[in-house]
């Protein structure tokens, strides 16, 4: 059983290029909405989530809402122990497979096969029990003998299959992912769902940073608001989003697109 | 909070399933952080083969090419150079040969230490991997990389008749020396480097500077009665450590204390900035 307990975690980021001054003006005027201080010596501090506590157990399925700059992405990478918290206690139990980024270290001169098991290795999955797998990958993919040519070659509609499949061939036990993998090829749509979902199913934790209600219904049991790097809100999806949606519409439209 | 066991999950747990940024002290978690580098030996020698692949990939000569040029340098170099030293080329380029050899590997791990954590920031700022890891890469990937190099000084051995004999054993013992030293110049390089971007380019001055007052071109004895300048030259001892043995004779002992001296004093100092900023990376990325 895999488990998440966050003990009065706070990040703090020092901002530490560009002219205090403008970069202070900058971050102000935008929408931005982690706190701004000066620390002891004078630099720029975001605090990006202070003093959160939270326990995750097995089954829980996060949804993550928020504002841009809520804290969300930040949040998501001290779960997968990227930042390690500035105050606080974060204690993880269970492997955990980080999905951020489907591109990541993709390498364009590669061979499909290359590619899988480096990315694969970057999880700690190595050999054999990467081979034993690669059936069930390629021909996930679809990519045939194409495998064995460098992604240099393939159409982005390919490389994306290739990231996929590659992304979701490790079973994970804590599964993290930034906003849900915007799969636009249409015919590959319906069969990446079933993966990812499948892939989502067998996890013990999984939390999603979206902006999407669809895709928090239909893959969370809960939801957790943030705002300005502390919870507003954690509890059963609808509540929570409908909650959000209220306070979003009493004050001006929650920002649709993009991320922090 | 104690560690709780869970049976039937053990099995599916992989190593360092269980991630805790508070039971330990900050020495013992860079510790960690070391040791658990070290043990992914599978992950750092496929990555730093794969650099290797990826850099030479569409070449014919592959990382010969690394070959084919270090025998140019030191084919010319040994020519013009031995001319203006007045020395035999049979002594003088098979000197050469492990001088270049073993300062281009030098020089690589100065200037890779520095972008050993700033070129990987996707993979950092992505998944929990050991920090060693990636100094662990670029220090095999190197290797590698002086494996080629060196080929052209066993060529030279070959056409000179040199033979090192047992001497040449040392230059094993040199080599880990060095790679030693190389370790915390590279993590010590890389925390400095990510966190102050204007260094790098310091940096590549300084590697210019100590290419011309290390004896790789000339031989220390040129220097006469001001031999001692080099004494305080750690990359003299630890290119000494390498290049005397492989020429057949046994380093002098203050060559390998210096590098020992010089690893143990490294090591103590980037292990305690280690064990501070060691979480900082990510964050200064």
């Amino acid at each position: 059983m895999a488990s998440i307990r966050l003990n009065d975690v706070s990040v703090d980021f020092v901002l530490y290029q560009g002219s205090a001054r403008s970069l202070k003006k900058t971050l102000l005027r935008t929408s931005t909405s982690g706190a701004l201080k000066h620390d002891a010596h004078h630099r720029i501090t975001v605090k990006a989530l202070s003093n959160l506590n939270l326990t995750l157990e097995h089954g829980d399925r996060i949804g993550l809402v928020g504002g841009n700059g809520a804290g969300k992405t930040t949040l998501l990478r001290v779960l997968a122990g990227v930042y390690e918290p500035t105050a606080g206690r974060i204690r993880v139990e269970g492997s955990v497979t980080p999905l951020f980024d489907l591109g990541l270290g993709l390498d364009m001169d590669a061979s499909g096969y290359d590619n899988i098991r480096m990315r694969a290795a970057y999880f700690g999955i190595d050999g054999d029990e990467i081979e034993s797998k690669m059936d069930d990958i390629a021909a996930f993919t679809e990519l045939g003998d194409y495998l064995d040519l460098p992604v240099r070659t393939y159409s982005a509609g390919m490389t994306l299959r290739l990231a996929f499949a590659a992304a979701t061939a490790v079973d994970p036990e804590i599964l993290l992912m930034d906003e849900w993998i915007a799969v636009s090829d249409t015919q590959f749509l319906e069969k990446a769902q079933r993966r990812a979902e499948g892939f989502v199913n067998r996890s013990s934790i999984m939390v999603v940073a979206s902006h999407v209600d669809e895709v928090l219904k239909r893959l969370c049991n809960k939801a957790l608001w943030l705002e300005r790097g502390t919870v507003v809100r954690i509890g059963p999806v609808d509540e929570v989003l409908a909650a959000y949606h209220k306070h979003n519409a009493g004050s001006e439209p929650a920002p649709r697109d993009g991320d922090e | 909070m104690t560690t709780e066991s869970f049976p039937g999950s053990a099995a599916r747990q992989r190593s360092g399933a269980v991630y805790d940024s508070g039971d330990r002290s900050e020495a013992a978690r860079a510790w960690d952080d070391l040791r658990e580098g070290a043990l992914r030996w599978r992950l750092w020698s496929r990555l730093g083969w794969h650099d290797i692949r990826k850099r030479y990939r569409r070449s014919v000569l592959g990382p010969f090419w690394l070959t084919l040029s270090m025998a140019v340098m030191v084919g010319s170099l040994g020519l013009i150079y031995g001319t203006l030293f007045r020395l035999d080329l049979e002594g003088y380029l098979p000197f050469l040969a492990v001088g270049l050899a073993t300062w281009t590997l030098i020089a690589s791990f100065l200037n890779e230490g520095c972008i050993s954590f700033i070129e990987l920031e996707p993979l950092i700022k992505n998944v929990r991997i050991p920090m060693s890891v990636h100094i662990l890469r670029a220090l095999w990937r190197n290797l590698i990389i002086y494996g080629h190099n060196i080929v052209i000084f066993a060529v030279v051995a070959l056409v000179f008749g040199i033979w090192p004999g047992a001497a040449g054993l040392l230059a094993v013992a040199g080599l880990a020396l060095l790679l030693v030293n190389a370790g915390w110049i590279m993590l010590l390089l890389g925390m400095i480097c990510t966190r102050f971007r204007d260094v790098p380019p310091i940096i590549g001055s300084v590697i210019q500077l100590l290419f011309f007052v290390t004896p790789v071109m000339w031989k220390p004895e040129l220097l006469g009665d001001r031999r001692y300048l080099m004494v305080l030259n750690p990359f003299y001892h630890l290119l000494e450590v390498i290049r005397a043995p492989l020429l057949g004779h046994v380093p002098g002992w203050e060559s390998w204390v210096a590098g020992l001296l010089f690893a143990a004093a490294g090591w103590v100092f980037t292990f305690a900035c280690f064990a501070r900023f060691r979480k900082r990376i990510a964050y200064w990325l």
